[in-house]
């Protein structure tokens, strides 16, 4: 079992827990006072080509040194360029190399560990090929003309687009709050937005509390370039995996006590992996908890608009707006790869409060903007309300239909669901089909799902869920006739254990 | 930027995104006040901004020719498999384009693997990405001087990465030297700070000019020597005004037969020599497995739309289109520069003797009330506020030698450059004339 515990993060590198967390915090301390020093005599000189800002030298130690032979990673590079063994990266791999096909490859491997939909591209394209004849490339004289889409435009996206995107973020969240263009920052995927507005929060070796089980992918978007460490603060099933506060205030206290800053809280609303939604009353209660730490909140609400069930999704933006609190510490992630079905397309949004947030990401927005022609694109599309409407009700309900049927395909199996109202996937309890309770326990029953069965979930330990044999199983990349199908071959192994 | 309040990062109140210095301050001058012919013909013309329009007719006939790629570049049948497409390998008809293309702008002398492409959404992010990957916080990369001012802000932001300047000087047209090579690195060990990597631009920006093959050579020998990475960075290596005259990093590694390659990493992108900028498209070639494994996962942060790849893909592979734009385009960058030359000239104005790019190096020492940094940035203040036209000065390149000034052409209208022309050579005459008088 992975040891949920602040010092976490820092026991994955190679040294013992001891030395693992000893010798990096002294040296922290120690460094800190060195840069401080060294700041201030450096500031005197004029030498334009040092970098300022100071790094943790932990970092480096805890990573392994570059790889050996001529032309070495750096550490950074060379922990990338490991392979990872994760088994949420694993199991991805494995599906690519043997996708299932009905009728061409039906013993390739399911792929149920992608938050990918695929129920409502039909409408898009359908949409496209009835209303996007004339090429986009038309300037305001309807002359043929790239100038508008070749040249240099504002690195943190066309303002239309953000026009355009303020606007469905309003029609995402059911006209129950309105977004401002200008407190927008455009980047090619909510990948880099999360990554960005992390480099912009937080210094190396600072800290993230954030409520887990939570998406893997966090471990590499924010962690790798940023230095930051996520903190994973243990949510429970007997409450539905509900964020308690009682247990950011624990965690927040334990890092304080080991020397680590934090400077945010980051949820997902609707969660990912568990698909729960965070109700109003918490939602304050989170404004008030980082209030007092004087720390951000970070809101990735991806999937605001891939709800079902009764539970309406109240965006942090909503509650903000109907009380006083402190708003420059609000920022929320948001992107048309989930709502719109269009991952390929890379549009990433960074919403903030926070002038001083949009003035630095906006400048960051540089390394990851998005390709203007997709921006024209995407203008085309979201401008048409009714459309988008439309399309937002009807990929509801196909989301709906979906969830329902799988849900039920796992209950028939005994496999209970976690309650959820949102995302691609729902979150299922296994742990009585694992031989030992623990996360060898359910990397065993992972493995046998992956390699027998041939279906790829995600299991809770990638997303640190403390309590064994959870997994995230998506449902949005199968039609209907799959759902049988997945569910014979759960059987195969479920029986068996 | 107000440190009270909520506390941010130190980054996000640094300023080494470096857009006080005068090379981005003249963008927002001109930003708020841009020349147009018919509107605003007393505005500020942008001469400091490395763009190519010259070719965009090539690309809209084009665009005639084969309406369905420019619309939203996916047929009905592929919407779907393309607006899922998120693979970090890239479209393989994409990858492939790519390498072809860039094998044609060196003549075909080397060949490129498509599988160790690596895409990233502009030539930014490549080097940036390289940066993370060869080097950490604290570590060094040479870079020779003049070098493009965005490489202050680019590789060092993030990445916590030191510039140590490689000096070079007009006593031999600003050509790398071992000499130089030697004596940067001395600096950074008596600094303390790990050299990890070489970045090169050939052709050079700002200079205007390719880098000679014995210095190629020169310097392929020394980073071996120093065990150090070696980043080519060519993304103007099609805009070269003959094509013979460029001679690529990875010529140099195929002639030694491969010795080497694993140390050296290209960095190319579409948006000079293809024009379009605004399609984000840029690209990391190395010969390490490596590097390209590591970059492909890091290229996360930064992918190219696939729409765009699918738009691309096909435009890039037409060979007939290609091999004519390329040969066009170095044609009218040619004239374009000559043209600017020769007015320069006419302004009394000297300019390194450049062979590539979108831009020219140009010497104003002559008008200078003192040879300094502070000389410099007062001229270039008087020619963006009374001459009205946005100069790029070559401190913020960090060109030792106070004087010299890059001077973009291709980003307009020849209309437009006649202007500023003209606008220049009243300018040279006024200050020639205050200093007669003021020696008097």
């Amino acid at each position: 079992m992975r040891v949920i515990v602040p010092l976490q993060a820092v026991v994955q590198g190679r040294g013992g827990l001891v030395l693992g967390s000893l010798i990096p915090c002294a040296l922290f301390y120690f460094l800190q006072l060195y840069i401080r020093r060294d700041r201030r005599s450096s500031s005197a000189s004029n030498l334009p080509e040092l970098a300022p800002m100071p790094r943790s030298l932990s970092r480096s130690l805890l990573s392994p040194r570059g790889s050996s032979g001529p032309a070495r990673l750096s550490s950074r590079g060379a922990s990338v360029a490991r392979d990872d063994d994760n088994p949420y990266y694993v199991g991805l791999k494995r599906c690519a190399e043997d996708p299932y096909h009905h009728s061409s490859n039906p013993r390739g491997f399911m792929q149920l560990g992608l938050a990918e939909n695929w129920l409502s591209l039909d409408m898009i394209r359908d949409w496209l090929v009835g209303n996007v004849k004339e090429p986009l490339l038309l300037d305001e004289e309807g002359e043929l003309s790239i100038h508008g889409l070749a040249t240099y435009q504002p690195y943190d996206g066309l303002m239309d687009l953000k026009m355009a995107v303020a606007e469905f973020m309003g029609q995402v969240m059911q006209g129950s709050v309105s977004f401002h263009p200008s407190q927008i920052v455009l980047t090619a995927g909510a990948t880099p937005a999360v990554e960005t507005l992390s480099f912009c929060l937080a210094d190396p070796g600072n800290a993230f509390l954030v409520p887990s089980p939570y998406y893997p992918g966090w471990d590499r978007d924010i962690k790798w370039r940023t230095g930051i460490e996520l903190i994973p603060v243990p949510c429970r099933s007997t409450d539905n995996f509900s964020i308690s506060i009682a247990a950011l205030e624990l965690a927040y206290n334990q890092a304080k006590k080991r020397g680590v800053k934090v400077c945010a809280v980051l949820v997902s609303n609707p969660s990912n992996p568990v698909g729960n939604l965070i109700d109003r009353e918490t939602l304050y209660d989170l404004l008030d908890f980082v209030m007092e730490k004087n720390i951000h909140l970070i809101s990735d609400e991806v999937f605001a608009g891939s709800t079902y069930g009764n539970d309406r999704f109240v965006s942090v933006a909503e509650v903000l707006d109907s009380e006083n609190f402190d708003r420059r510490r609000v920022h929320i992630i948001y992107g048309l790869s989930k709502d719109l079905c269009v991952p390929g397309f890379r549009i990433g949004v960074i919403y903030s409060y926070n002038e001083n947030v949009l003035a630095a990401a906006s400048k960051l927005a540089r390394f990851s903007s998005i390709s203007t022609p997709t921006q024209c694109l995407l203008i085309s599309i979201l401008s048409n309300t009714k459309f988008i409407t439309e399309y937002l009700k009807v990929n509801k309900e196909q989301l709906c239909d979906m969830h329902a049927l799988f849900v039920d395909g796992l209950k028939r199996l005994g496999i209970k669901c976690a309650s959820s109202s949102g995302g691609f996937y729902c979150w299922a309890d296994m742990s009585m089909f694992i031989q030992s309770y623990n996360e060898k326990g359910e990397l065993k029953l992972w493995d046998k799902l992956l390699n027998e069965a041939k279906i790829n979930v995600t299991p809770g330990s990638s997303c640190h869920c403390i309590e064994p044999g959870w997994f995230r199983c998506c449902f949005t990349t199968l039609t209907k006739q799959d759902i049988p199908i997945v569910m014979e071959r759960i059987h195969r192994i479920t029986e068996s254990n | 930027m107000a440190k009270k309040g909520v506390p941010l990062s130190e980054m996000a109140t640094s300023d080494t995104h470096g857009e006080d210095s005068p090379y981005f301050v003249g963008w927002k001058v001109y930003d708020e006040n841009p020349y147009d012919a018919a509107s605003n013909p007393s505005g500020v013309i942008q001469m400091g901004l490395a763009e190519n329009q010259v070719s965009f007719d090539l690309l809209e006939d084009y665009l005639e020719q084969h309406p369905q790629e420019f619309g939203w570049g996916c047929g009905v049948s592929s919407f779907r498999e393309n607006a899922l497409f998120q693979d970090y390998h890239g479209l393989k008809t994409f990858t492939r384009a790519v390498a072809l293309f860039m094998e044609q702008i060196r003549g075909g002398r080397t060949q490129f693997d498509p599988q160790h492409i690596v895409l990233t959404a502009g030539a930014t992010a490549a080097n940036e990405l390289l940066t993370f990957i060869l080097a950490d916080p604290g570590d060094g990369l040479l870079i020779p001087t003049p070098y493009y001012p965005g490489f202050d802000r680019d590789l060092r932001w993030r990445t916590g990465v030191n510039i140590i300047p490689v000096h070079c000087n007009s006593s031999n047209g600003f050509q790398i030297t071992l000499r130089a090579l030697e004596d940067a690195c001395a600096g950074a060990e008596s600094m303390k700070v790990r050299v990890k990597g070489l970045l090169l631009t050939n052709p050079s920006n700002p200079l205007g000019t390719t880098i000679t093959r014995p210095v190629l050579e020169e310097i392929l020998d020394f980073v071996a020597h120093k065990d150090i990475h070696l980043i080519s960075d060519e993304i103007y290596s099609g805009s070269v005004f003959s094509s013979d005259e460029f001679v690529s990093m990875t010529e140099i590694v195929e002639s030694r037969g491969h010795q080497e390659r694993e140390r050296v990493h290209i960095v190319y992108s579409l948006s000079k020599d293809l024009g379009l900028p605004g399609y984000r498209v840029g690209t990391i070639y190395s010969y390490n497995n490596e590097v390209v494994t590591t970059a492909r996962r890091m290229s996360s942060f930064t992918l190219v739309s696939s729409q765009t790849q699918k738009m691309l893909a096909s435009l890039l592979s037409d060979k007939e289109f290609t091999e004519n734009y390329l040969r066009t385009n170095r044609e009218r960058l040619k004239k374009r520069y000559e043209f600017v030359v020769e007015g320069l000239s006419n302004a009394g104005i000297r300019c390194l003797q450049g062979n590539a790019g979108l831009f020219c190096w140009m010497n104003l020492g002559e008008l200078l009330e003192e040879p300094t940094v502070e000389g410099e940035l007062s001229l270039w203040n008087l020619m963006l506020h009374e001459a009205k036209l946005n100069i790029s000065p070559g401190s913020s390149c960090h060109c030792l030698e106070a004087g010299w000034f890059r001077v973009c052409f291709a980003n307009m209208s020849q209309q437009t450059l006649e202007v500023a022309l003209m606008r220049m050579k009243d300018f040279t005459e006024k200050m020639k004339a205050k200093q007669m008088i003021s020696s008097l």
